[in-house]
């Protein structure tokens, strides 16, 4: 099965897989938060793109309604909630030396030959197609663990946590051509109490050790080592 | 008649390179508020420079006289390898990409070797920098340029861009990766900004600049040809490869025509987008461009994967 054989439609979607996995790799080499956050909109917006694609080609309206969800929320909502809160809190000038930078960058990528390697026997019946974008979307959710772990900051953290919800959304929009309608809205409310309830946990660590920087956290030992 | 098209070809692309470096610096000097010099500018520079007597160190051995030379010849030869109007040329069967890659790594040897020779520290510094540079811009060019090779499965630049062009419009992922990648190959081995600011002299920063200090007169007009040569060259590599539309097929003059129509523009495009890149954003600090040239690489490493993983036939 060649990609020239494909009608236009799935080629748009292979695209869109592409790019999904490139603004991973993106998050993954950004030290300042700021321009993550950027890219993690990016990353939103491309899957609204996705979203209306599916919806127009399928003819399914419902679709729509999600990907007007997408654009709200993680486009616009928790971007701006993030970034009001890097900006509060006056971390919009720091830059977070990443350590192992080509390493880090380099695991990602046999992590994406990694999840296709997986994905592979599991697929072998359906189309091919849903195996590249399912391979895509796996590898966005272990590269957004890679960033959680690479990363420090808590805000990174939280980044990385729903760029792994961006990767299941990608997985779920082209693999069943849309969730029901209840399942979609329930994710996505899910997202949105997790940003609000990861925004009071940021007050909370703040206060309590007075930094971001979860390494810190090391601080909290009962006894002194 | 092939050979007459080949060789027109490449006298286009030594006559044309002025003009396109001349655009480029126009578009950046309206961008920037400053008054534009005219487009013909560097022309008059080349002329200006060629009547000028070279002068050259005393200590200088044969080697930084030959130098600028080889590197403009060899940039030339790279030059006959592309194909800029027309497609299916008999020097692209001759020659493929990878020896195209191979000239551009001939040309900055003697480039570098020049640098060397006077023995100032400027000059060393420069080729030190200009090695480290393309070591590891080279890999990533190469990444890119093999994702094209292995979609058209040749490494004939004219039946790749052919092969392109007969697909018409197909949406390929690995592609989108492969022109990320070669723009930022492009814009490091071309000396532009973030990595090399090509309009400064003195400062400590440069690295172009920094090898081709002790050049004066023709020698340097004959240098500074060659960089714009190769400006263009990654330019119509940019454009041709992943824009093919418009590039003559056959040989007739009205397609032709047509082809060198298409290209001045697909060129004049691109620079003002490098002219805009280059106004928006700042040098980088040295230590800061391996970085740069890993993530190309990266990009040409994705390419190369979502081909395999994404596009390719099971």
């Amino acid at each position: 099965m060649n990609i020239e054989q494909l009608d236009f439609y799935t080629q748009a979607i292979l695209s869109m897989a592409a790019l999904v996995g490139l603004t991973s790799f993106l998050m993954l080499g950004q030290g300042r938060l700021l321009r993550l956050i950027f890219v993690f909109a990016l990353q939103g917006f491309l899957l609204t793109l996705t979203t209306a694609l599916a919806a127009y080609s399928l003819d399914n309206p419902h679709l729509y309604i999600s990907a007007v969800l997408t654009l709200v929320l993680k486009v616009i909502f928790i971007p701006w909630m993030l970034r009001r809160q890097v900006l509060h809190m006056n971390m919009h000038r720091d830059i977070e030396a990443l350590k192992n930078n080509t390493f880090v960058m380099l695991g990602g990528a046999s992590l994406m030959v990694f999840s296709y390697y997986v994905l592979h026997p599991v697929v072998q019946s359906s189309s091919a197609v849903m195996l590249n974008a399912l391979a895509v979307s796996l590898s966005v959710m272990l590269l957004g663990m890679l960033l959680m772990i690479s990363h420090r900051q808590a805000i990174a953290h939280v980044v990385g946590f729903m760029s792994i919800e961006n990767g299941l959304f990608f997985a779920a929009i082209v693999a069943t051509n849309g969730m029901p309608m209840v399942v979609e809205l329930g994710v996505a409310f899910d997202v949105l109490v997790a940003a609000v309830l990861f925004g009071i946990f940021f007050l909370h660590i703040r206060t309590s050790i007075d930094t971001l920087d979860v390494d810190m956290l090391n601080r909290l030992h009962e006894v002194d080592k | 008649m092939n050979w007459l098209i080949a060789i027109l070809q490449t006298i286009l692309f030594v006559a044309l390179s002025p003009l396109l470096a001349g655009w480029v610096k126009c578009c950046k000097c309206w961008l920037q508020n400053r008054k534009a010099p005219s487009i013909f500018q560097p022309y008059r520079d080349l002329l200006k420079l060629t009547y000028k007597q070279p002068v050259v160190s005393e200590q200088a051995s044969w080697l930084f006289i030959k130098a600028p030379y080889v590197i403009f010849s060899a940039t030339v030869l790279a030059a006959t390898v592309v194909p800029l109007i027309a497609v299916d040329l008999p020097t692209s069967a001759s020659a493929d990409v990878i020896v195209m890659v191979g000239f551009f790594a001939f040309a900055r040897f003697f480039l570098a070797l020049a640098g060397l020779d006077i023995g100032t520290a400027f000059g060393g510094m420069g080729s030190s920098r200009e090695m480290t540079i393309s070591s590891l811009a080279e890999p990533a060019m190469l990444m890119a340029i093999f994702t094209l090779t292995m979609t058209a499965s040749t490494t004939n630049l004219s039946l790749a861009i052919a092969h392109v062009l007969n697909e018409g419009l197909i949406l390929r992922p690995s592609f989108v990766f492969a022109l990320s990648a070669l723009i930022l190959v492009a814009v490091a081995e071309t000396g532009r900004i973030p990595v090399d600011n090509p309009s400064t002299h003195l400062e400590l920063t440069m690295i172009h600049e920094a090898m081709i200090l002790e050049y004066s007169g023709r020698h340097l007009a004959l240098i500074e040809w060659a960089s714009q040569l190769k400006l263009m060259l990654y330019g119509v590599l940019i454009a041709n490869i992943f824009f093919p539309w418009g590039i003559a097929q056959s040989f007739n003059p009205q397609d032709l025509a047509y082809g060198l129509m298409a290209i001045m523009a697909k060129l004049a495009v691109l620079a003002i987008v490098l002219a805009i890149s280059e106004t928006l954003v700042a040098k980088m600090r040295l230590f800061r461009v391996q970085e740069y040239l890993s993530f190309a690489y990266l990009l040409g490493l994705l390419g190369m994967l979502s081909h395999i993983i994404l596009e390719a036939s099971r």
